[in-house]
C-alpha cells in the first residue's frame, strides 16, 4: 500500500461521517413519544375523536392547518364540516385545535421535538396558557 | 437501450417494494434487513475499493495541470494549478473536492456554420455543484431521523434548507435543487447526441435510482404524508440495533427505502465511487516536485549500474594515453 497513514485518516473520517447516528446512538433505545390527551376538553368528549381521522390528523395536520388557515384567511370561511362525523368545528387554531389539545407541552411538542420540527406558528398564534406557564 | 433498461431496473424495484409493503413479514426484510444489508456492504465495499486503489504504485508525479509549474525565480509559478509543495496540494484539492474546478474549465466543441469552434460551458459545472452540495445537506438533514435528540447542528441545516417558510411543512430548497440537478444531469444525456452516444446503462441507472429517491421523498413530505414519528423510531431502532416497526407506515416509505438500500450497496462497484476516487486522483493529489524530489519507481528490480567514476577508474590510464579529458587526475 502506498500513502496508507494518509488514506487510513480520510477513511476514518468517511466511517465516521457515515456511522455518526449509530456511534451518536451507543446502542441504547430511545421509545417513540406518545402525545398525551388527557385534556379536561378531551375528558368531557363521549366520543373521543379529533377533527378528522386519527391517522389522517397523524401524518397530515400541518396540511390540514394550511388547508383552514387558507379557508379562514382567503376564503373567509369560519366553519368546517368534518368529513369524519358531520360535526361543524370552528376553523381557528387557537380556540379549535388547542382548546381540545390544551396541553401544547406534552402533545404538540413531544411530537415536534422528537421529529425536530420547530411550527412557527407560534410566533403570532397565542400558546395555550398551561404550555407557556411551563415553558 | 440503457436508457430502457436503466429505468425498467428502478420501476422494478418500485413495484417489488410496493407489494412488499403490504405483507408485515416483507416490510420487516424491506425495512430492516435490507437498510442492515446494503449499509454493511456500503461500508465494506467502500473501504475494500479504497485499499485497493492504495495498492496501486504511485512511481512519480504526473503534471497535467493547468499552469506553470516551479522553475526559475523570475518565472512566476501557478502555485495553486501547479504547485511544489503541500499547502499547494491541499489548495488544489480543496478547490477540486469542494468546488469542481476542473469541471470549470469543461469547454464544448460545436461546429458553426462548418467551422469547429470551442467555447466555455459551466452549466454542467453548475448543475453538478448543485447537485452534490443539495445532496450533502440532504444527507445532513436526515440525521434528524435517526438520531434522538437531534444534535444543534442537524437542525441548524434543517432551519436553513426551509427558511423560505413555503407552506407547511415548509418547502426544502435542496429538494427543488437536487431534482432540477438531477433532470438537467440526465436531460443532458437524452437530448445531446456527443454524450448520449457514451451513455451506458452504468450512467443512466444512478441517474434514475436518484430521481427516484428524489420523487418518493418529495412524495411523503408534501403529497402521501406518512407518519413522520413512526418513520423515525424505525431508523432509531436500525441506529441504535433495536429495530422496531410500528404498524400503519404508507408503502412509499418503504419504496424510498428500497431505493436508497439499492444506491448503497450499488455504490462501490459502480462509477459513484468517484466520491472517494477524487481524493485519490493522482494528477490532482500530487505535488508536482518532479525535479526537486528523488520518486523512485516501487517496482524496479535492482539494476546493475556502472557509474561514470566507475568506468574512468577503469579506463583513466586508456583514456589518457588516448587524449580524453578525465575528471580526476
Ligand atoms: C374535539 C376535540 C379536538 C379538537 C378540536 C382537535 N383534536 Fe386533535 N385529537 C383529539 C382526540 C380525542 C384525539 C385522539 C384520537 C384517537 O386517539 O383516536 C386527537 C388526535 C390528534 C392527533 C394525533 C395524535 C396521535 O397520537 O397520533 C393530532 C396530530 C391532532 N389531534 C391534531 C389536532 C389539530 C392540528 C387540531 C386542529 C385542527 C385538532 N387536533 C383538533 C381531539 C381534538
Ligand atoms: C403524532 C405526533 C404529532 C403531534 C401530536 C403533533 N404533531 Fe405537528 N408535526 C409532527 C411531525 C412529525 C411534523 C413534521 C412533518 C415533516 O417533517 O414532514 C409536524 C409538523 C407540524 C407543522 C408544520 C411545521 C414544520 O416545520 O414542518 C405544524 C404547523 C404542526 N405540526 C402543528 C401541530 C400542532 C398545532 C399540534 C398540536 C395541536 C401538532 N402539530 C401535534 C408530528 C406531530
Ligand atoms: C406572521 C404571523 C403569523 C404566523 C407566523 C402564522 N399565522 Fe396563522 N394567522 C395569522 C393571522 C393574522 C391570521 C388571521 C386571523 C383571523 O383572521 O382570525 C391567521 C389565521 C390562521 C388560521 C385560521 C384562523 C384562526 O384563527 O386560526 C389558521 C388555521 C392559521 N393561521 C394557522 C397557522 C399555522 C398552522 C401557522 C404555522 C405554520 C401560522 N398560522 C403561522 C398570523 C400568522
Amino acid at each position: 500500500m502506498y500513502d496508507l497513514n494518509k488514506i487510513l485518516v480520510g477513511l476514518a473520517i468517511f466511517l465516521l461521517f457515515f456511522t455518526f447516528p449509530i456511534l451518536y446512538g451507543m446502542g441504547s433505545a430511545v421509545p417513540a413519544p406518545k402525545p398525551k390527551l388527557d385534556t379536561p376538553e378531551i375528558q368531557k368528549l363521549t366520543d373521543k375523536k379529533c377533527v378528522e381521522d386519527t391517522h389522517f390528523m397523524r401524518t397530515s395536520h400541518m396540511q390540514f392547518l394550511n388547508y383552514w388557515r387558507d379557508k379562514a384567511v382567503r376564503e373567509d370561511q369560519r366553519t368546517y364540516d368534518s368529513k369524519l362525523n358531520g360535526k361543524k368545528y370552528d376553523i381557528s387554531l387557537q380556540n379549535t385545535c388547542m382548546k381540545c389539545h390544551s396541553n401544547k407541552k406534552d402533545f404538540c411538542d413531544s411530537c415536534h421535538t422528537y421529529a425536530s420540527v420547530k411550527p412557527y406558528c407560534w410566533d403570532c398564534h397565542i400558546e395555550p396558557k398551561a404550555a407557556k406557564e411551563s415553558m | 437501450m440503457g436508457i430502457q433498461f436503466s429505468l425498467g431496473v428502478v420501476l422494478a424495484i418500485a413495484v417489488a417494494a410496493l407489494v412488499g409493503a403490504q405483507v408485515k413479514g416483507l416490510q420487516y426484510v424491506l425495512g430492516i434487513l435490507l437498510p442492515y444489508a446494503a449499509f454493511a456492504t456500503f461500508l465494506v465495499g467502500f473501504v475494500w475499493r479504497v485499499l485497493y486503489w492504495a495498492k496501486s504504485p504511485v512511481p512519480f508525479r504526473i503534471p497535467t495541470t493547468a499552469g506553470q509549474e516551479f522553475s526559475l525565480p523570475w518565472i512566476k509559478q501557478a502555485k495553486l494549478d501547479n504547485p511544489s509543495t503541500l499547502p499547494g496540494v491541499l489548495g488544489r484539492m480543496f478547490f477540486e473536492v469542494f468546488l469542481f474546478r476542473s469541471l470549470f474549465r469543461n469547454t464544448k466543441a460545436e461546429l458553426r456554420s462548418g467551422n469547429l469552434v470551442y467555447g466555455p460551458s459551466k452549466w454542467l459545472w453548475l448543475f453538478a455543484l448543485l447537485f452534490h452540495w443539495s445532496f450533502f445537506v440532504i444527507a445532513v438533514r436526515h440525521f434528524r431521523l435517526f438520531m434522538e435528540p437531534v444534535p444543534g447542528f442537524v437542525q441548524l441545516f434543517d432551519h436553513l434548507d426551509g427558511i423560505l417558510q413555503v407552506g407547511a411543512p415548509p418547502l426544502y430548497l435542496t429538494d427543488v435543487f437536487f431534482t432540477l440537478a438531477i433532470l438537467f444531469l440526465l436531460g443532458r444525456r437524452f437530448l445531446d447526441a456527443k454524450v448520449r452516444s457514451l451513455s451506458l446503462p452504468a450512467d443512466y441507472f444512478p441517474l434514475f435510482l436518484l430521481l427516484g429517491i428524489a420523487v418518493t421523498g418529495i412524495l411523503m413530505r408534501f403529497f402521501v404524508r406518512v407518519d413522520i414519528v413512526g418513520i423515525k423510531s424505525i431508523l432509531v431502532g436500525l441506529a441504535t440495533f433495536h429495530p422496531t416497526l410500528p404498524d400503519g407506515i404508507g408503502a412509499i416509505f418503504f419504496v424510498h427505502v428500497a431505493f436508497v438500500s439499492t444506491l448503497l450497496a450499488y455504490f462501490p462497484f459502480s462509477k459513484l465511487m468517484h466520491f472517494g476516487g477524487v481524493f485519490l486522483s493522482p494528477t490532482r493529489n500530487l505535488a508536482n516536485n518532479n525535479r526537486m524530489v528523488r520518486h523512485v519507481n516501487p517496482w524496479n528490480y535492482p539494476v546493475k549500474v556502472h557509474t561514470y567514476e566507475a568506468y574512468e577508474n577503469e579506463f583513466r590510464d586508456i583514456m589518457k594515453d588516448a587524449g580524453i579529458p578525465v575528471e580526476k587526475e
